[in-house]
């Protein structure tokens, strides 16, 4: 087990290094610099200015030093937040999209497993043509409609619940992003829960649970539930990817000042030192969750560390 | 399906024909009309926006944008995987594991913020949304096409070709490509609404086309911000965008399921 792991974190490295690599370029590759587009600077001033970030090095040095202060968890100054330096923007950001994502991939597992399996139970009958349809739908809308189309309704029209995020205490103000960022989650989740119950509950140790008189309750529970969700697991890499990307969207909708806002502001006025840290932070937190779900499926299923 | 397939066509001659039929209306301001609601006798069907712009002339604008990005797109993703599984499923061995790994790695990057920093850092030209957006949507193409490639090489028409010293190169791209195009263009179906997504979502982000062209996820962009006094603004573009979404889905597992006979059950 300890051998796999290891196995996993040894491949995740190249990985990290290919998006460092890869995002480092292309922002160095950037037309113009930095400061560019601001009043035309008397060239000392400028040169100052270039010395001062760095950037009158040869880009293999400007690599190094990049990547060395990588190393102690500096990821260098923000071009556009005077005073600030990426590492603390990001300190400040995160805790914020991470209470919003945490809580949105808690409410489309609960709500996803529990949809797919009434589906699966009553398959090709009513309640499981509503959860498919339900389901198609939620696949299909993207979260940038969702959000703003679940403010107009409940916010704007209804005043049942607040539209934005600064200004409202209590947890009113987090129902309407989480909902939105959970919403195609649930989606993709029933369906996958749907697939494979319905495999799982075609199976001979099923057909034994119940010629021993097992409640359908109990054997959901004790034996379908355990190896259906293998798939779900599988999922969770490209879901918590997808919940980083529609959180940039959420975040922007609803006026709250996490991680992603930063990211659209920063990607807004060029600010390339927060876009480039920002990139390689979630790239990092998305391998290293893709690596717990790859050991956690080892862990829960023998056959895929035999391979 | 067939529904589907019905709506979708509808689209498509709408987005073909309709611009055509009055090209500079989605252009034309008219500052006595500005935020005009819906209506059937004023002869803005979709109501104007905050210039006084025809809606409905840009809505027709933006189907049009976002299904030929779409398509693009679908296209560049569809040559580089085709391209990339059919080699690496025909020469196997060592090269296949490399190029597969290569793959594996690749899923795991969070490409979206990569096409947002492509976007960021270099002017916002329309021809890079394509590639960027065909670039990061060929790894499951890929993926398929060495799978059937794997067991078509083992066919004697392959045999064949090689006996009669057809270069490696040639049986990759004149046998064995035209072979795995039916399975293709099933996943075309599934490719063409991610394609839409991504598109959406930069324009949206205001990363995507720029004004006065348009397309769908710009225009539910300038609808958030007129969603309170005008709310057609927002709805109007977000259902049409949301229709498509939903009928390209419906069709790709429909004929997915219909191919595959194994996950029809």
């Amino acid at each position: 087990m300890l051998r796999y792991a290891l196995l996993r974190l040894l491949g995740a490295i190249p990985t990290l290094l290919l998006v460092i690599v890869l995002a480092f370029l292309m922002v160095h590759a950037a037309p113009g610099g930095p400061f560019d587009d601001e009043r035309v600077l008397p060239t000392d001033v400028a040169a100052n200015i270039q010395a001062a970030y760095h950037l009158d090095e040869s880009l293999p040095q400007q690599f190094f030093r990049y990547m060395s202060g990588l190393l102690r968890g500096d990821l260098g100054p923000s071009y556009r937040y005077r005073d600030y330096s990426v590492s603390e923007l990001i300190g400040r950001g995160f805790p914020i999209s991470l209470q919003l994502g945490a809580l949105a991939m808690a409410l489309a597992l609960i709500v996803g497993v529990s949809a797919g399996t009434l589906a699966a139970l009553r398959q090709n009958k009513l309640p499981d043509r509503i959860v498919m349809f339900f389901a198609m739908t939620g696949i299909s809308i993207p979260v940038f409609v969702i959000a703003p189309v679940l403010v107009l309704l409940f916010a704007v029209k209804l005043h049942w619940l607040p539209a934005g995020w600064s200004g409202v205490t209590g947890p009113a103000k987090f129902i309407l992003p989480v909902i939105t960022l959970a919403l195609p989650q649930i989606a993709y989740i029933a369906r996958l829960t749907r697939a494979s119950m319905i495999d799982i509950l075609g199976r001979d140790f099923i057909r034994t649970a119940r010629a021993q008189g097992l409640g359908t309750a109990t054997i959901i529970r004790v034996h379908a539930l355990k190896p259906a969700m293998l798939p779900v697991l599988s999922y969770m890499g490209p879901a918590i990817a997808a919940i980083v990307t529609g959180s940039v969207v959420v975040e922007e909708v609803f006026g709250i000042p996490g991680l992603g806002q930063f990211f659209v502001r920063g990607a807004g006025n060029r600010d390339y030192t927060l876009v480039l840290g920002i990139v390689i932070f979630y790239a990092t937190l998305i391998v290293s969750l893709n690596l717990v779900v790859d050991v956690l499926y080892g862990a829960l299923d023998p056959r895929v560390r035999r391979r | 399906m067939k529904v589907s397939a019905g709506i979708l066509l509808f689209f498509l001659v709408f987005a073909i024909v309709g611009p055509w039929l009055s090209p500079p209306e989605y252009l034309r301001t008219n500052f006595d009309l500005l935020l005009q609601a819906p209506t059937f006798s004023g002869g803005h069907f979709f109501g104007t926006d905050e210039l006084g712009r025809d809606l409905f002339a840009r809505t027709m604008l933006g189907i049009r944008t976002t299904l030929l990005v779409a398509m693009v797109a679908s296209l560049v993703s569809l040559v580089i995987g085709v391209s990339y599984g059919a080699v690496a499923g025909y020469c196997g061995g060592r090269i296949d594991a490399i190029m597969m790994r290569f793959v594996d790695t690749l899923y795991a990057l969070p490409f979206i913020f990569f096409v947002i920093l492509l976007m960021v850092a270099f002017e916002r030209n329309f021809l890079l949304i394509f590639v960027a957006i065909g670039a990061i949507n060929w790894l499951d193409m890929a993926r398929i096409v060495r799978g059937q490639t794997l067991s078509l090489r083992e066919r004697e028409f392959v045999d064949a070709a090689r006996l009669m010293g057809v270069s490696t190169p040639r049986i990759i791209f004149r046998h064995i490509a035209p072979n795995v195009l039916g399975i293709v263009v099933v996943y075309v179906t599934l490719t063409i609404p991610q394609a839409i997504l991504v598109e959406s979502f930069l324009s949206y982000l205001g990363l995507g086309v720029q004004e006065p062209h348009t397309s769908l996820g710009a225009l539910v962009d300038a609808g958030v911000n007129q969603m309170e006094g005008a709310s057609w603004m927002l709805l109007i573009p977000a259902t049409v965008l949301a229709l498509i979404l939903m009928c390209f889905n419906f069709l790709g597992d429909g004929l997915r399921d219909f191919f595959d006979a194994r996950r029809a059950t």
